[in-house]
């Protein structure tokens, strides 16, 4: 058995047979061709690229169709590059003068492409090298032919395990034989990540080199929750995942059974399950699945692959598109750009060097070092709230200085957008993330100051454990159900109370079935997950008592160390719900 | 990506030569996404765009016209 950790993409878990696809680029041999013939050369470059670029519009319509048109627009871009008359003038250049064939002549011109752009060392572009990939892949199909696609027509279902996709392969896959992908390249804000999300396909990238240790038809599973990917598992973990995967599998059934009752213990006790997402498409994820409501979106992929700020219609249009699809009356909760100034167009390069970025000018505060950037966000908001239940939440908060800023801040931008005429809700529930300890700390202090209160247990643990969990070393350190944490969720559920404000978890906590007694134990009444996970976690609601839920969570408050705590909620939770999968 | 791609777009919609130069680097087509993407240009970065033939006059005006809306919001001095 070998375990891989990478980073989760596109949630889900799948077991299958691997298909190992070479992805490096297609291999051409070195050719050159008779002086004669030279002219024939370019005939056939030149029908390449007409084709290429025909089938570059092509996809853009059918992505389009399918997923949306900023999707689609990623193909456009493709196509104005194959049509390029610098890109012609070069590659003939190479057939005329040194009488390389066609294909040899495309595939160094692109190659010399791919390597400029990666050596750039910006972000904005060095995710770009798998666009290039496929650009020449689709003017060499037409050169010497299709080398045989291995991702289309297969026969029985597989786990695809790559290199990397290009975003055009990962578009038309197809989830029914597709279980799920894993690659060795890839960061949370490439093009194939996000089709992924969208086309809810489980996914892990960036898992580093891994290819070289497995081979076709090796069982392997990819648990995109985790971000893990396991080669040939023990008979344990297999069975384990099994279980999990028949889950998803029968999935669509459980959820119809589910979708249209609500979320209330057997004494009907009434919670909120609400759903995390990350793109405007996801909207009918939550919704598929009986969702009270959007309880994060995330607003970062507005900002991520940029070459400048997203403009304020831009983001309008983007947060109109989830009130759309939620209807009235859900809440959706807006969270203000929460990202590193590394990933970020605008300050990214001249931002000095951080020696440990999570600790560093991200989120929050990048938002308020630009203001006109936090400004033209925060208008966008206001703007969209007439049209629903919109409330907003800022991230990161530490101290109540920042919260107090973010307030003052939210008040100017109310008040300009009041002397240009424009409507927007004037009580728009205001909400602060409890993510850092020190706020955690204060949260009755910061109780007094908002309408709401988030946990974001991800990076509430990461903070207050001091372990970052993608460091495999001390990784068993990061968990949720360390007494600390524990604790600390208490005290801030205990401030929301006292000053009769809001709270909800929405870390990956609030999706992990051992700890819904918990949670409802200590009071919480709102949850948010990965939307796939509302029905399990309203099941195990719907099968209990607060009663008992009070009972789980004053005995598990007793525990000394993470362990105890986890293995007695694991025990909880197999004696409600036997059929519930518990890690 | 999208300014650069609304850029090459305008700028092949007018029949006049069109040259983009930054400093230090050889001026490029501003025809060609190639091109642009090798400069390597972004944002707070002068750039001169330079139009000759039919058109010029127009094109200029309306290569401008997008960089400006790309790159308007200059970023807020940091505290």
């Amino acid at each position: 058995m070998e375990l891989k950790r990478g980073i989760p993409v596109s949630p889900g878990v799948a077991i299958a047979t691997a298909l190992v696809v070479e992805t490096e680029g297609v291999r051409i041999q070195r050719r050159t061709v008779d002086k004669s013939l030279v002219a024939t050369e370019i005939d056939h470059l030149r029908i390449a690229l007409t084709k290429a670029s025909a089938d570059a519009r092509e996809n853009q319509n059918a992505i389009s169709a399918k997923l949306g048109k900023q999707y689609g627009a990623i193909f456009a871009a493709h196509a104005l590059l194959i049509d390029d008359p610098e890109l012609v003038r070069e590659i003939e250049q190479m057939i005329a003068q040194k009488n390389y064939s066609a294909e040899y002549a495309v595939s160094l011109v692109m190659r010399r492409h791919a390597k400029a752009l990666e050596s750039m060392n910006q972000p904005i572009f060095s995710t770009r090298s798998s666009d290039i990939l496929d650009i020449e892949k689709s003017i060499l199909k037409h050169l010497v032919g299709e080398q045989g696609d291995p991702l289309q027509n297969l026969q029985e279902p597989v786990v695809i395990l790559a290199h990397d996709l290009t975003p055009s392969q990962t578009a038309n896959l197809n989830p029914k034989m597709v279980y799920a992908f894993a690659t060795e390249a890839g960061g949370k804000a490439s093009h194939t990540a996000i089709m992924a999300g969208v086309l809810e396909i489980p996914a892990v990238v960036g898992l580093g080199r891994f290819l070289t240790q497995v081979s076709g038809g090796d069982e392997v599973i990819v648990d995109g929750n985790r971000g893990i990917v396991i080669v040939n598992p023990d008979p344990e973990t297999r069975e384990r995942y099994l279980v999990l995967q028949k889950q998803s599998v029968s999935f669509a059934r459980r959820l119809d059974e589910l979708r249209d009752l609500p979320a209330a213990t057997k004494d009907g006790t009434r919670t909120l399950l609400m759903g995390n997402i990350e793109f405007p498409q996801e909207g009918p994820h939550c919704t598929d699945r009986g969702a009270d409501g959007v309880g994060l979106y995330r607003t970062e992929f507005l900002y991520l692959n940029k070459t400048s700020e997203p403009d304020e219609n831009e983001q309008y249009e983007a947060y109109l598109a989830v009130l759309r699809a939620m209807g009235p009356g859900k809440p959706v909760v807006i969270r203000t750009m929460d990202l590193g100034a590394d990933k970020l167009f605008q300050v990214g390069d001249n931002h000095p060097h951080e020696k440990n970025p999570s600790l560093g000018v991200r989120s929050i505060r990048l938002c308020l070092r630009n203001l006109a950037m936090f400004k033209t966000q925060l208008r966008a908001i206001l703007r969209a709230s007439p049209f629903g239940d919109v409330r907003i939440m800022f991230p990161m908060v530490s101290t109540l200085m920042e919260l107090r800023q973010c307030k003052m801040i939210l008040a100017d931008v109310k008040e300009e957008l009041e002397e240009e005429g424009y409507a927007y809700n004037r009580k728009l529930p205001v909400g602060t993330m409890i993510e850092v300890p020190s706020a955690a700390l204060m949260a009755e202090e910061m109780a007094k100051e908002v309408n709401f209160f988030s946990i974001g247990t991800n990076d509430l643990i990461q903070y207050t454990l001091a372990a970052d969990r993608t460091n495999e070393n001390v990784a068993s350190l990061y968990n949720a159900g360390d007494p600390a944490v524990v604790r600390l969720i208490d005290r801030v559920i205990q401030a929301a109370f006292k000053h009769s404000i809001e709270v909800c978890v929405c870390g990956e906590m609030s999706g992990d079935p051992i700890y819904t007694m918990l949670l409802l134990g200590l009071g919480l009444r709102q949850l948010s997950m990965t939307p796939q996970n509302i029905p399990e976690i309203k099941k195990i609601i719907r099968s209990i008592t607060i009663e008992e839920a009070k009972q789980v969570a004053q005995e598990a408050k007793r525990f000394e160390t993470a362990r105890d705590v986890n293995n007695y909620l694991r025990e909880q939770t197999r004696r409600i719900l036997p059929e519930v999968v518990v890690n | 990506m999208r300014p650069m791609q609304a850029f090459v777009e305008t700028a092949c919609r007018f029949a006049c030569e069109v040259s983009v130069w930054v400093v230090d680097k050889q001026p490029v087509n501003g025809k060609s996404m190639w091109g642009l993407l090798g400069l390597g240009a972004e944002q707070g970065m002068k750039i001169v765009i330079e139009t000759t033939g039919d058109g010029a006059t127009e094109a200029l005006k309306a290569l401008a016209e997008i960089v400006e809306r790309a790159y308007d919001k200059e970023p807020e001095p940091r505290a």
